[in-house]
């Protein structure tokens, strides 16, 4: 298990994360940091279990033993030996510090544009109606949506609404992003615009945590990739090393074989 | 017969005061009692969610009359005498909640689970992804089942008048009893019954369409 080269403590430490589904274990004593500003990127077949461990970081899916701490502060439980829960309004608070990207948007079909992201704003940061508004513009600007303000998610399209879904997690000024391939759901000719606003983020600095199967990007976006097998981590690296086609690693390297004959 | 018919108006809308009155009473504590027993079957504990379960599909098993009779000659057996007015409120309260809870379900189980989780992620806390996620949506889908077991209730309450109780069912029947035109005065009644419960439905029509732009 390598971890980030950084002396700083990880933003993100997820450490010995086991749980199953029934009798089915889909993550296998998951260990993995993420530090601050970096994009770290995990891959792997369908199944592996990188879906899962993303939902368990902001505690949308609870795990059986391990720990997971942002910012050295435990995510779900008070304490892991206990694994006592957080109070709801506890729990609500801790999600409110990472933002997440769904595959499917999820964006709120009732409000606008503008209105999911103000919706956050209001209810959990407590900002007045004016302030929240001009945040959202703001960020709805970053994604290149200033005119849709008003829209409703039903009149965009796919692509911009999963960048209003973007404005939306960022826009809480979250301290860590959680993309949960965000690109799967959207016609080819639209994964770009969308990539593009992730790469502006990473540039400014944003510490992101993606599953994604667009390879390329990871190549040029992630600081490291993790490559999980059977729920659990089988390699971790600087791209280049993960993606190289003379890797050792017989799993990857069936993997990406496999991903390259039907990509390319 | 005219004359005869316009003399007992008076007591007819008396009558209707006491079905409005009771209609009114049954809906709003069957709307409160069924949302809360609702967001338990889909929320809560399992131990609530059994008890749910079996309340509602108990009542809903039940013809209304027997819930009405069972709790006005029944419950005195185990000490509960409640007046004719509210054994009636409470049975038909109890019969409506039960259908409420069933409206709110569907409803909220229509709402695809990714909007709850989209409103976690930002940090919502439980009320407010109710609040301002999940019931503006489910809203769209409660109405026009709801409206309908409105306009139910509003027929049903026609039933209390076997309890004895004057609502304008047994006030018509108690002018027929007098002036032996039972034709005119159940049209008359059944036209009264009509106008309040059309009424309803083109409200919700209208509700509806206000609510209609929200597509997913």
């Amino acid at each position: 298990m390598s971890t980030s080269s950084n002396d700083t403590p990880a933003l993100l430490d997820v450490r010995d994360v086991s749980k199953s589904f029934g009798a089915v274990q889909v993550l296998r004593s998951v260990s993995l940091e993420v530090a601050r500003g970096e994009v770290v990127t995990v891959i792997g077949p369908s199944g592996s279990g990188k879906t899962t461990l993303l939902r368990c970081v902001n505690f949308l899916e609870s795990y059986d033993s391990g720990s997971i701490r942002i910012d050295g502060k435990e995510v779900g439980f008070r304490d892991p030996g206990t694994r006592q829960r957080r109070s709801e309004r506890d729990l609500a608070a801790m999600r409110a510090e990472t933002g997440m990207v769904f595959q499917s948007f999820n964006l709120f079909p009732h409000l606008t544009a503008a209105g999911n992201i103000m919706l956050g704003l209001r209810k959990v940061r407590g900002k007045s109606e004016a302030e929240a508004r001009s945040i959202a513009e703001h960020w709805l600007g970053r994604v290149g949506l200033a005119h849709k303000a008003d829209s409703l998610p039903a009149e965009l399209s796919g692509g911009q609404q999963q960048r209003v879904g973007i404005a939306r997690a960022v826009a809480m000024e979250p301290k860590i992003l959680l993309l949960d391939e965000i690109t799967s759901a959207l016609d080819p000719e639209l994964v770009g615009e969308v990539l593009a606003v992730v790469r502006s983020l990473a540039e400014d600095g944003m510490t992101m945590l993606m599953v994604t199967h667009e390879m390329a990007f990871a190549r040029d976006a992630s600081s490291r990739i993790v490559f999980m097998a059977d729920g659990g981590v089988s390699a971790v690296g600087p791209p280049k090393e993960i993606l190289a086609a003379e890797t050792t690693n017989e799993r990857l390297r069936t993997f990406l074989a496999r991903f390259r004959a039907s990509h390319f | 017969m005219l004359t005869q018919i316009a003399y007992a108006l008076p007591f007819l809308a008396q009558g209707f005061a006491l079905t409005l009155w009771v209609s009114l009473l049954v809906v709003v504590l069957s709307l409160i009692a069924g949302v809360l027993l609702g967001v338990g079957l889909v929320y809560g504990p399992a131990p609530l969610r059994w008890a749910v379960r079996i309340f509602s599909d108990t009542i809903r098993g039940i013809p209304i009359l027997v819930l009405m009779f069972f709790v006005y000659y029944g419950l005195p057996a185990i000490g509960l005498h409640l007046p004719s007015f509210w054994a009636a409120v409470l049975a038909l309260t109890l019969f409506k909640t039960a259908q409420v809870i069933e409206y709110l379900r569907g409803a909220v189980g229509s709402i695809p689970k990714g909007q709850s989780e989209a409103s976690m992620a930002i940090g919502l806390t439980f009320r407010q992804r109710l609040a301002y996620v999940i019931f503006p949506q489910a809203f769209r889908r409660f109405l026009p089942p709801w409206i309908n077991g409105v306009t139910d209730a509003v027929k049903g309450s026609a039933l209390v008048s076997l309890l004895g109780i004057t609502d304008l069912m047994q006030a018509i029947n108690q002018v027929i009893g007098r002036t032996y035109e039972a034709m005119p005065l159940y049209i008359l009644g059944a036209l009264i019954y009509f106008a309040v419960n059309y009424a309803l439905s083109l409200a919700s029509r209208r509700l509806e369409r206000r609510f209609s732009f929200i597509r997913e």
